[in-house]
């Protein structure tokens, strides 16, 4: 098909294009963090909470937080003409979860954004990407105000493989979000590898 | 003309949120003036076999070059096309650039495939892992960042 008749346009590539998915609990920060390497506006709906969001979302901790996100909230990084990789963060709140299983599909890996002041938010999530075998790697987000934990404090509190990455990282920040995205991508790569080794063709 | 206006001014904007204190909605925050089931004539799935992915391509064929356009498509269906003519985009960027329900625009994509006038990448299957190159490609790309 890609040789067919010119047409007066150039041809448009094919790019191929990967994603991976940004979770965590409500108001961790990942629309930031899909922001801070997106080279477009994260495109979003995001709502403010309403009263009947009140009483189902608990504040402690993010007080600041206004809006929530409801709907899918994504990114694009053209890394080269043909290769595309998309962000997709996470619908905060357990009651979009419906949401979370056509997301994962197909998905390269994903970065699990904590906060150490709400780390139990962040369980959800490390069980559901363990549970379906996804890659990922867990980012703290260092807010302003809440206690540094050391990696391992963190790695053990929530029980992970010692082969998951765990990284201290500014959400905002550029090249703080890539690194946390280059795990990822080593990390799956590496177990890529580790189940193609058995096989013996 | 409302529809129009309608659907640029839908999304969740700071100012619309503001205005929506009070227990009415007026105008933009009352949602589009045309109903998304309206845009795919009712029906929630397209014809096409494949469920389209978010992350799926959109890509014109040389057909949609073609002035002669079919009359039959209508107005989202042509801005559908014309977005993607400037720049081969995904399912998920379509319906954040027009403003529509992600099931929309699957349906309407939908029918452009059948009618040929664009093809849709498939992206790599669910279960399967990227390509090993594949992957050293993106971490090579995302350390130039």
């Amino acid at each position: 098909m890609a040789f067919g008749r010119s047409s007066r346009k150039r041809r448009p590539v094919e790019p191929v294009t990967l994603k991976i998915l940004v979770a965590g609990g409500f108001g961790v920060g990942k629309t930031t963090l899909v922001g801070a390497v997106s080279e477009i506006r994260p495109l979003r709906t995001e709502e403010r909470l309403s009263e009947a969001g009140r009483p189902v979302d608990d504040l402690e901790g993010v007080e600041a937080k206004t809006t929530t996100t409801v709907a899918m909230d994504f990114g694009r990084i053209t890394l080269r003409e043909d290769l595309v990789l998309y962000l997709f963060g996470t619908p905060g709140q357990d009651r979009f979860w419906f949401l979370w299983d056509e997301l994962s599909q197909g998905a390269l890996g994903a970065v699990v954004l904590a906060d150490t002041r709400r780390l139990e938010d962040c369980f959800a999530a490390v069980d559901y990407f363990e549970r379906r075998a996804i890659p990922f790697a867990v980012a703290v987000n260092c807010f302003e105000g809440a206690d540094r934990f050391p990696v391992e404090t963190v790695q053990a509190a929530l029980d992970l493989d010692p082969e998951v990455p765990v990284l201290l990282c500014d959400a905002r920040d550029r090249p703080s979000v890539r690194d946390v995205l280059v795990a990822v991508v080593e990390h799956a790569m590496a177990r890529a590898d580790r189940l193609r080794e058995p096989a013996t063709t | 003309m409302s529809a129009d206006s309608s659907r640029g001014a839908v999304s969740g904007t700071p100012a619309a949120s503001a205005s929506s204190q009070s227990s009415r909605w007026y105008d933009a925050d009352a949602g589009p003036v045309v109903r998304p089931y309206a845009m795919t004539r009712g029906r929630t799935s397209s014809a096409s076999r494949h469920r389209l992915d978010l992350i799926a391509i959109v890509i014109p064929e040389p057909a949609a070059d073609d002035p002669g356009r079919d009359q039959t498509l209508s107005p989202e269906h042509v801005e559908i096309v014309e977005l993607c003519s400037d720049m081969p985009q995904s399912i998920a960027e379509l319906a954040a650039g027009l403003d529509l329900p992600v099931g929309v625009v699957r349906v309407l994509v939908g029918d452009l495939v059948e009618d040929e006038l664009v093809h849709v990448t498939r992206p790599v299957p669910p279960a399967e892992l990227p390509d090993v190159n594949i992957l050293r490609e993106v971490i090579n790309g995302l350390r130039a960042l």
